[in-house]
């Protein structure tokens, strides 16, 4: 059967003749620009990390030198005492790098690249080439994002949700080439993100292998295709808005302008009309892999497959109709706030059907607590709290309260932060061993673990309480009111809390690079997975299969009752299996 | 340290804070089931060796009913909010008899405009004082909102009364105090560098002492 398969090999799949160059920096390899987009995201989370920690020192300490603060220039912290105007771009920053060259590029760019052709069983996207042109545009935004720290006047300081006017005029914020800056590279992020969904969209609809029908595909590409779906419509009202705001910075035009004739809550509308899909684009990907993670590590098939799809559909549908609850104080028409908390309400039932169905799964189980699967738990324990926060503040008249205070800080971390990064360490650590072909320690990817979700809490919980007392936002130094003075003894216990955080992110990291060079070899498949990648050698190869797979079943037949072991591979053909009556489209 | 909602400083803190209470409730009975089951599940189906999951692909009566439960509670949750919402925001929920105040925000200050002795806002009798906010408790007030530059938003914790001040548009928002004290308005949309410290602190006077203060800071204000 060996020498079978050895004289039916391709030779361009075999030979791998590409230079250095193509192969690993302008590569058109999926998997290549997965981990490309993998090290430069992960880069940025750490630069947000550190960004956050001078804030919490800010919040803890105010007005006094920072540690290590000394060789910041006078422009932002003199002598390491951190300016305000400092400290907004702070706020600013930490918001966007997480936000935009973070979480979303770890979910989208690392996992619909390198997921989406393995799991589905084609040879690479659709169009490679604006792939890679996807990538190096989310690269080159990166870098104009990162530039815009070391400018005279400073990063852009209005937030991430850069509100106009505050954003569009130099003499409102104080800043002007950072403000720019901001603008261009969202313009080209976004454009990036663009060809990056109409790829995964065309890939999954179009290169399927045969036998994989839509309700054969795993949870994680079916949440990839519809953030993929909400990508393509929701970046295009970003980019459009932030050309627009970049006019109103450069060319004069009067768009937000409101002493001209503008209109100031036009930005928050088509920001937050594609700020609400972005939330989802920020956690679907993240739900589905830790479906697939939780399947993995119950032993057990998804409880509720198609509910799990309808969730995720329903949710990438609602999810265009809740964007007016970041608005119902802003203005907007109040009867508007009604339907949008209508809405947003009804959003919470698909997301509460996903995590019952979670623990459907785990019901009468063989649990395996490797680490993707603590990960996998703790996010659906995070993911509850965060969720369940939400419906204060979809409650207009307790959002009219808590709108803007440390409780939209918790319930925010604890979605992005509790949710999408716990589903991140859980990801990496699952897939770590197709990418690189090595696995990342066990021992101390659960000291990792513990350690932050002991200290994640300690960090965020009390938020929730700071906000309850009325603490606001973005406040530089919260000692100026009265009314928070009381609170600050649990200021400085959460910034203690996020430095132990921070300083446990060190092992992952540490774990990360030690893996990658020193960890111990993996075989084809590490976890006994089902999925059609794990039948590939670790690493895979350039173009995946010579000759794509069959699949027979779908992908989380664990403890199926035809088959000896507790696994039962998608492409594994039994004896009762029928082969497919076609292929959806030839591979190429 | 507060460990709970701050003073009930207006007559929405009893509404607003009785559905932060059911949601708590109802979110607390969630959390609870849910993170509760999981730690069940994490220890009574732990993997063992020679043990072998349960084989199913789901159940459709569960689906229905844990669709159906969130669904009923938060359409009903959805309504109840609306009812006090309409109550707080409505476009017609300013009462009629409301004392009105004009506060004009900017960069980084609340200039509070008093209606003056005869009580109606855009009369030569009005007068402005900077980042002091007087009212009468027991009475229902709508402050007139309007910025000179940015979107700043109008805080009152205690009074659980916030609206944007957006540049551009006239807004209105009212609140009925009904605990005297002194509290503060804070700023809590950022608005710029100096958002920390845009804030002003709030008087809510008996009846009588309003009057006299309104006297004392008119003859001020002329001269």
């Amino acid at each position: 059967m060996t020498s079978v398969a050895a004289t039916a090999r391709v030779p361009h799949a075999h030979h791998d003749d590409r230079s250095f160059i193509r192969k690993y920096i302008f590569s058109t390899d999926h998997k290549i620009i997965g981990i490309q987009f993998l090290f430069v995201s992960l880069f940025f989370l750490l630069l947000g990390g550190v960004l956050a920690m001078q804030m919490r020192w800010q919040l803890a300490f105010p007005g006094q030198p920072m540690p290590g603060g000394g060789i910041l220039p006078d422009t932002m912290a003199p002598g390491g005492v951190i300016l305000p105007e400092y400290y907004i771009q702070l706020v600013t920053m930490h918001g966007t790098f997480m936000v935009f060259f973070a979480i979303m590029p770890l979910l989208v760019g690392v996992y619909a690249n390198f997921l989406i052709p393995l799991k589905i069983g084609t040879h690479d996207m659709a169009f490679p080439r604006i792939n890679m042109a996807s990538f190096w545009l989310a690269f080159a935004a990166g870098l104009v994002m990162f530039a815009s720290l070391f400018v005279p006047d400073g990063a852009a300081r209005a937030g991430w949700t850069m509100y106009v006017p505050l954003s569009a005029r130099h003499d409102y914020s104080g800043a002007s080439l950072g403000q720019e800056l901001w603008s261009v590279s969202i313009i080209l992020l976004g454009l990036s993100s663009i060809l990056g969904s109409l790829n995964y969209i065309t890939t999954v609809i179009n290169n399927r292998a045969p036998g994989m029908t839509w309700f054969r595909l795993p949870l994680s590409v079916w949440s990839l295709f519809i953030t993929a779906i909400l990508g393509l419509l929701a970046l295009p009202v970003l980019s459009g808005a932030a050309i627009m705001l970049l006019f109103d910075q450069v060319l004069n035009t009067h768009f937000f302008d409101t002493t001209a004739g503008g209109q100031a809550l036009l930005w928050q509308h088509l920001f937050w009309f594609f700020g609400h899909p972005e939330v989802y684009i920020l956690i679907l990907p993240a739900m589905g892999m830790v479906s697939d993670i939780i399947a993995n590590g119950s032993r057990k098939p998804i409880f509720g497959y198609h509910s799990m799809v309808f969730a995720i559909v329903a949710i990438g549908f609602l999810g265009w109709i809740v964007w007016g609850h970041h608005m119902f104080v802003s203005g907007m028409n109040p009867t508007l706030g009604s339907s949008f908390m209508v809405s947003t309400l009804i959003i919470a039932v698909p997301s509460a059907v996903k995590v019952f169905n979670w623990m459907g799964t785990m019901w009468r189980g063989n649990l395996q607590f490797h680490v993707p699967m603590l990960n996998a738990t703790a996010f659906v324990a995070m993911f509850v709290i965060g969720g369940l926060s939400g419906i204060y503040m979809a409650a207009t008249p307790v959002d009219m309260f808590i709108h803007d205070t440390y409780f939209i800080v918790a319930h925010l971390h604890y979605v992005l932060f509790g949710g999408s990064l716990f589903a991140l360490f859980g990801a990496i650590t699952f897939w770590f061993p197709k990418m690189f072909g090595r696995v990342m320690s066990e021992p101390w990817g659960k000291v990792h673990f513990w350690l932050t979700f002991v200290f994640y809490n300690c960090t965020f919980f009390p938020m929730h309480i700071l906000g309850m007392a009325g603490a606001m936002r973005r406040i530089y130094d919260p000692t100026q009111y009265d009314f928070l003075k009381p609170m600050q003894p649990m200021n400085v216990f959460i910034t203690v809390s996020a430095y132990l955080l921070f300083a446990t992110q060190l092992i992952f990291f540490v774990n990360f690079w030690y893996s990658l060079f020193k960890g111990k070899k993996a075989d084809l498949n590490p976890w006994r997975d089902n999925g059609l990648e794990w039948s590939l050698p670790s690493p895979a190869p350039h173009g995946n299969w010579e000759t794509v797979p069959t699949v027979y079943r779908g992908p989380y037949e664990f403890s199926s009752p035809q088959v000896a072991e507790d696994y039962l591979p998608q492409n594994k053909k039994l004896p009762t299996d029928r082969e497919p009556a076609s292929a959806p489209l030839a591979g190429h | 340290m507060h460990w709970w909602l701050p003073l009930k400083g207006s007559t929405f803190a009893g509404p607003i804070d009785g559905l932060f209470i059911a949601i708590l409730i109802i979110t607390g009975i969630a959390f609870v089931l849910v993170e509760a089951g999981l730690v069940w599940f994490i220890v009574k189906y732990r993997g063992r060796p020679g043990r072998k999951a349960f084989y199913t692909h789901g159940n459709t009566r569960a689906e229905v009913i844990w669709t159906t439960i969130p669904a009923v509670t938060m359409v009903a949750l959805g309504l109840v909010s609306n009812h006090y919402w309409v109550q707080i925001k409505g476009r017609d929920s300013v009462p009629a008899n409301a004392y009105p105040i004009a506060i004009h925000a900017k960069q980084f200050e609340w200039q509070v405009t008093y209606p003056g002795a005869d009580g109606q806002l855009g009369t030569p009798d009005d007068f402005t004082v900077r980042n002091q906010l007087h009212v009468p408790v027991g009475r229902p007030i709508v402050v007139h909102l309007s910025s000179e530059d940015v979107i700043h938003s109008f805080y009152v914790p205690q009074f659980r009364v916030r609206q944007d001040v957006v540049p551009g548009m006239d807004i209105k928002a009212w609140f009925q105090p009904t605990v005297p004290g002194t509290y503060e308005l804070g700023c809590s949309q950022l608005c710029g560098l100096g958002h920390y410290r845009m804030r002003a602190q709030v008087y809510v006077h008996t009846p009588e002492e309003y009057d006299a203060w309104m006297k004392q800071a008119a003859q001020e204000a002329k001269q």
